[in-house]
């Protein structure tokens, strides 16, 4: 970092600023990230550990890692005699033990993967559909005389502003009448025309910012618009392009009211299962916390794939010569 | 090895580059044709998902429909769902614990936003690893989120509470969070501001990044203080993306639901009773279909005007 070779400007900030600011920045961090590891560290508990005063923290030191909360998660079990359990075959599998020692048979598998890769399928859905459509807008309304141009834009953001409620009533009659209630193809529409005018309204911003005169230079070599657009506006766009992408990503991923509402089976997302998971005596913790771990993975490393993007970017580096 | 090349294949070459059918068509297209083309699809997808629905929702509130009775002879009400709405002390209850929420997890969020943003401009060392690590909790389901956060303010168990009373040396079961009348709000509020205060810093940071160095060298050659700079440069060329970021943040807590739904359903009492939730009570539970389509246009109007003010005052933000 200090061996670095950019020549020496007068606007770096000093080194003691930096100092400061690193140190409240990280501060604030790893107070935020306390909420986040408990869950991580709730999934690996048993549910008497996970609900022990005062908490148990370190793992291996105040308890016991277990893979319960995770068979739990994927499992539904019932509860057997010991009479009837001790004519069962020995146990197969970790999570057969972990349900034996409880007195338990493991019945079937629980709903969690149906439900994840509904998630998955809506979320892509969506997102690229939303991005390929507001990109194309955000184009359209950033490079050329569109009449009525302020007033589609605030068409286009107005249809953000309904709570999702009041979108849900008539969606739910529509998607009635359609056949289209709890399918994913209706929950990819849906979170699509949500998305897109976020899509449209944060591409334009980043396409205002490329210079017309890339495009325009393009088109004195030769290249028509439409090449202009993909060679020339798409890669200098595309740190943008990347950011939106995230920012529908994480809607889609973890919506809640409309799935709530409109989805019950087949195209149930995982964040309205997540939160109905229910052991015995109540809601179980280290399941529920096991399946909030492993519905944060995905959007982790997609996000920290893209971190160099997102913070290099979301500014420009093309704007500057 | 560099060879002169034969000057017919360079040629060759130059026109295959250009692919003459696909060109020529493409350049038949006016610079018009191709806005709308770009454009249409989008706007067709929103009339079809928003604008139709919003038509539907406007037409059932002048309706006793009910959705759970769709044979039901439907009968036509005139006003009345919306003179009822306007006069009912409940709807102006939530609509205030609706507003109050909106205005403190701006206030909050901005600030700390911003202040964060302006200390990652610093490009400190590991400052890359420590904002994708601030990003994180933005990128749980709000749902999920309150959900567990229900169990991080259990006044027995819950590490919230021990993390309080640890600090301040009150019993951790002596304040109920979610269970207390006047902590509930400010049990949203905070779930709330840790999840999206990364949001706002994540648009300031932009805004902040895009104001290029040479205008800082400018100043520094000027002797502008620091402080000087920071309110004559950095603040007012920030503002468009702040105004954003406030912009959408008020949008969505307006319509917040979710979280609410999960930490408190509501409660205790209608203490946080925000709009959303009263409107799926009417809507999905008791099932009153008209009356709740009426709500659902008077929120709408409410924050379509509100952002409305909002977006000129934006755009005026740009232009100076």
């Amino acid at each position: 970092m200090s061996g670095n070779s950019t020549a020496y400007s007068i606007v770096e900030p000093s080194r003691a600023s930096k100092r400061i600011a690193g140190t409240i920045v990280v501060l604030y961090a790893v107070l935020t990230l306390i909420p986040l590891v408990w869950i991580v560290l709730t999934s690996i508990k048993s549910p008497q550990d996970s609900i022990s005063y005062p908490p148990k923290v370190i793992p291996w030191v105040h308890f016991e890692p277990t893979i319960e909360g995770f068979c739990n998660l994927f499992t539904t079990r019932s509860r057997q005699t010991p009479e009837y359990l001790a004519t069962l075959p020995p146990p197969s599998g970790a999570c057969e033990v972990q349900a034996r020692a409880k007195n338990m048979v493991i019945v079937s598998e629980s709903k969690y993967i149906p439900r994840f890769l509904n998630s998955v399928i809506i979320a892509f859905g969506s997102t690229a559909l939303a991005v390929f459509l507001g990109t194309l807008a955000a184009y359209g309304f950033s490079r050329f005389r569109v009449p009525l141009k302020d007033d589609l834009l605030f068409f286009i953001l107005s249809t953000r502003m309904m709570p999702p409620i009041a979108v849900a009533i008539p969606i739910y009659l529509m998607y009635r009448e359609l056949g289209l209630q709890d399918t994913r193809l209706g929950m990819i529409l849906l979170y699509t025309s949500v998305n897109v005018s976020l899509a449209v309204w944060l591409l334009k911003g980043f396409i205002d910012e490329i210079p017309r005169e890339y495009e325009e230079a393009a088109m004195i070599d030769g290249y028509t618009r439409l090449q202009a657009f993909r060679k020339v506006v798409l890669p200098q766009a595309a740190t943008g392009i990347a950011a939106t992408a995230i920012f529908c990503m994480i809607f889609a991923w973890n919506e809640y009211a409309f799935a709530v509402l409109l989805t019950s089976g087949d195209a149930q997302t995982a964040p309205p299962f997540i939160p109905i998971i229910i052991g015995e005596g109540g809601q179980d913790w280290p399941a529920v916390a096991a399946g909030t771990t492993l519905f944060l993975i995905p959007i982790l490393v997609f996000t920290v794939l893209l971190r160099k993007h997102l913070l290099r970017g979301i500014t420009f580096g093309a704007v500057r010569k | 090895m560099n060879a002169p090349a034969n000057p017919a294949t360079l040629i060759d070459r130059a026109a295959r580059a250009t692919p003459p059918g696909l060109a020529g068509k493409m350049r038949g297209l006016s610079d018009k044709a191709i806005a709308w083309l770009f454009i249409s699809p989008t706007i067709v997808l929103l009339l079809a998902i928003n604008i139709f629905p919003l038509i539907w929702t406007i037409q059932l509130s002048f309706t006793s429909y009910r959705a759970n009775r769709p044979n039901a002879p439907l009968r036509d009400v005139g006003l009345a769902h919306y003179n009822d709405i306007l006069t009912n002390p409940d709807i102006w209850a939530a609509m205030q614990v609706t507003a109050r929420f909106v205005i403190a997890t701006i206030i909050i969020q901005t600030v700390l936003g911003f202040v964060l943003a302006w200390l990652i401009d610093r490009k400190f060392r590991g400052s890359g690893f420590w904002t994708t690590v601030i990003l994180l909790p933005m990128m749980l389901s709000p749902a999920v989120v309150g959900n567990f956060w229900t169990f991080l303010y259990q006044p027995q168990i819950g590490l919230f509470n021990y993390m309080v009373a640890f600090v301040s040396g009150i019993p951790p079961s002596s304040f109920q969070m979610l269970g207390d009348v006047r902590l509930s709000p400010w049990a949203i509020v905070l779930v709330d501001s840790w999840m999206w205060t990364p949001y706002v810093m994540l648009i300031c940071l932009a805004g902040l990044r895009s104001i290029p160095d040479y205008i800082y060298e400018a100043a520094e050659v000027d002797r502008a203080s620091k402080w000087r700079q920071f309110w004559t440069i950095t603040l007012p060329m920030a503002m468009p993306f702040i105004m954003l970021a406030v912009l959408f943040r008020g949008i969505e807590n307006f319509k917040m639901f979710d979280m609410v739904n999960l930490l408190t359903g509501g409660g205790p009492g209608s203490t946080t009773e925000v709009a959303s939730i009263t409107l799926k009570r009417e809507a999905f539970e008791k099932w009153r279909t008209g009356y709740s389509s009426a709500f659902a246009i008077i929120l709408f109007v409410t924050v379509f005007g509100l952002a409305n003010i909002y977006v000129r005052a934006l755009n005026k933000v740009k232009a100076r």
